[in-house]
Parts: C-alpha cells; structure tokens; sequence
C-alpha cells in the first residue's frame, strides 16, 4: 500500500469500497492466465509490442557515448500510454464495467484510453482541463472522432490536476458501473502499483534486447517524469541491478524562476489526488500552478513510488529546461530522423548535462512521438 | 455535540474573512461548520469549490482561517467544526494546525480526504490536545469501516448519496437505508449530509432517526446570489430550518 512512507489512500470514505474492489480484482486478475494472453495479444497485434530497442548510431557518435532509444514513439497512438490503457480497460471488462472515466493534459492518455476504450466496447468520458482543450484542439477531435465525450473543467487552474480532481468527483458517484482508468502512477492506492506494473512491458523488454545487443547491462537509464510512468515502468525491471537510473523532471524557464513542473527538485511533500508524495505548493499546502514545455510533464506532483527512489537514493533525478528539451528535439530529428515527443526530449537533453555519461552505455526511454508537438515547436522558433 | 441539531456550513472567507463571522453569527445553527479554503477541493461540487477558488484568489490565507474562530469564538459559545483537506494541516504541521485551532476555540475537525485508517498520527495528535474528531461515513461503508470510526468520531457525519456536495431537489433513498444501517452499528450520533437544502429534507431525516442534518451548498449558493448582504438571507434560510425544532 504504501512505498516507504509515500503513497497510501487519502480519499473521501466513499472512494474507499471502489478502491478495495479494484484492489481485490487486480489481485486476481494479474494470476489469471486468460487475462494475461489477452492483454498480450492486444500489445502485439494492437499496440505494436515489442517496440525495438534503437541503436542512435549518429547521435552515439555526436555525443561520444553509445545511447539506445527505447522506441514507444512508434506504439499505437504515438506513445507508452496504450500499455496502460489496454490492461485497465481489460481489468475494467473483466470487473464488469460499462463505462470508463479518464483525465488527460495533452490528451495523449486521452486519446490512448479512448482508443482501448471503443475497441473493448466501454464508453468513455474524457476530463480535460478548459486551457488544455483550447489548447490541444487536434487532440480534443482525435478522442471525439475514437467515440469519446470529452468534458472541458473549467475549476481551478483549468489544467490537468483539475481534470484529475473532476474525474474522482465523476467516480465517486458512478464508481458501481464505472472505472476511473488513471493515466499515471499517481492516485490513491492501488493506482499507483497497477499502472508501474501494466508500463513493466517497457523495462522487461530493454533487459532483453540490451542483453541482445550489448551482451550486459547499460551503464544508465534515463526517462523523463511527469506523473512518471514511463519512466518507472523503464526503472522497475533493473531496481534491483548495478545501473543508473536517472529521472529527469521539466524544469521549465529554469527553476529558479518558479515557472517549471519539477516537484522531486524544488516541491515538498503533501497529500493531493489521494497520495502522500511531493508536490509543489505554497506555505499554506495550496497546490501551485506549474509550466512545462510539455504539457505532458506540466503536472504539480508526481507519483508516490518516485518519491521513495529519490529518498532512498536509487534513482537519480535530474531537471532539463524547456530551451535544453527545445535543442534535443532538433538535435535528434536532424541527425537520426526522429521527431521524439518534447517529454522525451527532456531526457534526451540530459545526455548532453552529465559528462559521467561519456564513453557508457545508455538506453533513453523515446516515451512518444513528437508529431503532436509540432505546432508548439513552429511558434517557438518564430 | 448533536440533538436534533441543524448544522450549517460556511466556508471561510467568502466574500471576506468578517463576513464570514458575520455569517456564522447570523445562522440559526445549533452547530456551525467553517470550511477551509482549499485549491484542489475533490469532494465538494461546483458551488462549494467556486467559494473556495473565489476566496484564495483574494488573497485569503491559513492565518485568516484562525482569526474567524477567535473572532467567533468571541461572541458564540456554539460548537464549531472546522471541516478541511488533509494537506493545509499537514503543510502547517499537524500540531501547530490542531494547536492552533484549538486554542482559537474549535471543537472538532474533520478532514475530508483523511480516512481514519490513514488517521493514526492525526487523531493521536488532537487527543494530546484535546481537540475531537469527526469521521465521514458513506452509504457504501462496510459495517467494519463504521466500527473502528465509531470508536474515534464524536459523531458521525453520514454522506447521504454518492457523489459530492451540492444541492439536490431529493433527499436520495440511499440516505434512509445508510441512516437505518449507521445508527444500528454506530453508538455515536449521526448527522447526515451533502444535497440537503430543504425543510423537508431536515424534517425527513429527524424523523427518519437522524441526529443532525447538514445544509451546506443551499448556504453557499445565498453567499454566492447575495455577497456581502447575505447574511440576512442566511438567518431568515435557516430560521425557516430551524424552525422544524419548535413543534
């Protein structure tokens, strides 16, 4: 339930018997022969599992290292996030819901949930922060076109946290047909557990092919965090090896000027959407409005489980700016023909940071395709 | 702490911190609960979470949370229930928040998303204090869950639907059979919330067995319609409540 002292289960009474039945079906579920040959035929031949482990030759030779790309840009929907929302879907068809529930910033997880959603015959309700639907209008169309009903949040700050908080309210009164399918290893428990284990996929199959091609271990791993599932379910198959895991948060204009998403760098700990982790927040515990380049990092918080591996010591966590994320993705679209999402470019820009890192070994988590980040990027170099 | 006692929820800060106190001394309460501005409220609905936005965006601090209470605390011997999220008080510090609160004169706190299995460290600090708990319950609760939160609770604060706060045209039939089941398991008394706005949603749930009801949103809406001039409405609103005491 808990990792270390960080996560557990602050919610209203209310959440709790939804979150005790989710608990108890997972438990089952993941022993379950049936739902594992499923899942594993809808990654394969839906989702596009297994993605190739991607020597960069010319970014190798540019930077003076061997560097890897793990490549879930090329996943259905253009990032990691179909892991997750296949099994929870699936989980959610198993547990006997009709309908699912989901929060989305950029709308990636959006459009990933409404995809699992229509194919596994569930409706689907997407929460969408009223300043990211104005944003991301392609995004908003693409759910809309999968079959979803998306629903602006006009509270708050109008971003994602807002569309968290509106997805648990949805919950809470629907939750006998209805799964609250969460978009990363954040939540109250057991959200956070499931969703590391549905993105496991990604660390598991880097073990193999790095084993493949490499005979050994890399030196390091390095993901960008948000909420952080991609980069825990890269992390969580080497916990236990000699490598270096390396997180790294948006540190948006630079964290110094306050404007940045880095909660493990500059947040405390404190206790929103149901998790005891860090956040960034105010004197008085009011959660603070955040800015990333990313709209996918551009989150106050980040998941319970990272909280624990920073503390601990066994992740390393790192910031790179919105301009350091800009130059990476140029950098990786001129010379290896890649257009990474500007999350992952966050940890591509940390190849260039860390001088250690010469001469090693490195596999990068490519956790999305940039194609979606297009019209961001053409406003910036304007 | 309740008998047949109608509770009446102001939340702090809304328009301003003095009309707040004036507020709450206007209410026909026979126990008021003060709701602490927070930036992420997820169990309260949209009224409730426009009042809170509406007084942090003013510039409304923790601090001015204490100076409601002395202020009425100064002219009330009512109890109070000071009603927040978890993370102001654990951002403060459990014991200089529960310190605090209790020497500017509340008498129980309940934390919205702070279950009591997730409550040691919390209750064992307002039991060295002195200050009481109140425990949310849940039509969904499991007869276990309501034991352990009888024996913590000063009363029980019964959600009467699923859902969060706001007004509802019905009392929900889910409310009288959670009523029937919480009042079996639980010693302690029970007062029931979330939706209710009218006369006969009181006289309904008082005559159903409950020991308390809570208005809440219908208050916040008057604020909202009213502004600084609520406090007429607020007194003549719940007066007309009360008034179900008289016969």
């Amino acid at each position: 339930m808990r990792f270390g002292e960080f996560g557990g289960r602050y919610v209203p009474e209310i959440l709790i018997p939804p979150l005790e039945e989710l608990e108890k079906a997972y438990n089952e579920i993941k022993q379950d022969e049936e739902f594992k040959r499923e899942l594993d035929y809808y990654l394969r031949n839906y989702a596009g599992r297994p993605t190739p482990l991607y020597f960069a030759k010319n970014l190798s030779k540019e930077l003076g290292m061997k560097v890897y790309l793990k490549r879930e840009d090329l996943l259905h929907g253009g990032a990691h996030k179909i892991n997750n929302t296949l099994a929870q879907a699936l989980l959610a068809k198993y547990m006997g819901k009709k309908r699912i529930i989901a929060e989305t910033g950029a709308g990636q997880h959006g459009v990933a949930t409404a995809m699992a959603s229509t194919l596994l015959g569930l409706k689907c309700r997407i929460y969408m922060g009223a300043l990211d639907y104005e944003r991301q209008k392609m995004n908003v169309f693409r759910m809309k076109i999968l079959g979803a009903e998306v629903v602006p949040v006009e509270s708050g700050s109008k971003t994602l946290k807002d569309a968290i908080n509106e997805a648990l309210r949805d919950w809470a009164e629907s939750f006998e047909t209805t799964h609250y399918l969460i978009g990363s290893v954040v939540g109250p428990h057991p959200f956070p557990t499931i969703v590391r284990d549905f993105q496991s996929v990604i660390g598991s199959e880097v073990k193999r092919q790095i084993f493949e091609a490499e005979c050994g271990l890399p030196d390091a791993i390095i993901a960008c965090v948000g909420g952080g599932s991609n980069a825990i379910g890269i992390f969580y198959p080497f916990i236990n090896e000699k490598v270096r895991l390396i997180g790294v948060e948006a540190g948006g204009e630079g964290i110094e000027s306050g404007r940045h998403s880095a909660s493990l760098s500059a947040g405390s700990k404190g206790v929103l959407h149901g998790m005891f982790s860090y956040f960034l927040q105010n004197e008085d515990g009011m959660i603070a409005d955040t800015h990333s380049i990313a709209a996918g990092l551009d989150y106050p918080g980040v998941g319970p489980e990272h909280a624990f591996l920073k503390d601990s010591g066994r992740v390393e966590y790192s910031v790179a700016t919105d301009l350091e994320a800009l130059n990476a993705f140029l950098k990786l679209s001129k010379l290896e023909g890649i257009i990474p999402a500007l999350e992952s470019a966050h940890a591509l820009a940390y190849l260039e940071k860390d001088v250690t890192l010469k001469d090693s070994v490195v596999v990068v988590n490519l956790s999305g395709r940039g194609d979606k980040d297009l019209g961001i990027v053409m406003e910036v170099l304007k | 702490m309740i008998n047949r006692s109608l509770i009446v929820f102001i939340p702090a800060g809304y328009p301003t911190r003095e009309k707040t106190v004036d507020f709450m001394l206007s209410a026909h309460a026979d126990l008021l609960e003060l709701g602490v501005p927070f930036s992420d409220p997820i169990a309260d609905g949209a009224l409730i979470q426009k009042a809170y936005f509406s007084a942090l965006s003013t510039g409304f601090r923790l601090r001015d949370v204490f100076w409601i209470v002395k202020k009425f605390r100064e002219q009330s011997d009512k109890k109070l229930v000071l009603m927040s999220y978890y993370n102001p008080i654990y951002r403060k510090g459990i014991e200089n928040f529960v310190g605090e609160a209790y020497h500017a004169g509340v008498d129980a706190m309940l934390v919205v998303d702070l279950p009591f299995d997730e409550a040691n460290e919390f209750v064992g600090v307002c039991r060295d204090i002195g200050m009481k708990n109140v425990f949310l319950a849940a039509p969904n609760t499991g007869e276990e869950r309501l034991k352990a939160m009888d024996e913590l609770s000063e009363f029980i604060y019964l959600v009467s639907t699923y859902g969060v706060t706001g007004v509802r045209e019905k009392v929900s039939s889910l409310a009288f059979k959670a009523l029937d089941r919480v009042k079996k398991v639980c010693k302690k008394p029970v007062a029931v919330g979330f939706g209710i706005s009218q006369r006969d949603h009181v006289f309904e749930l008082l005559n159903a067995g409950a020991d308390g009801v809570v208005v809440g949103s219908a208050v916040v809406r008057l604020i909202e319609q009213f502004g600084e001039k609520a406090g007429e409405k607020i007194e003549e609103y719940t007066g007309l409540l009360n008034a179900i005491n008289w016969y």
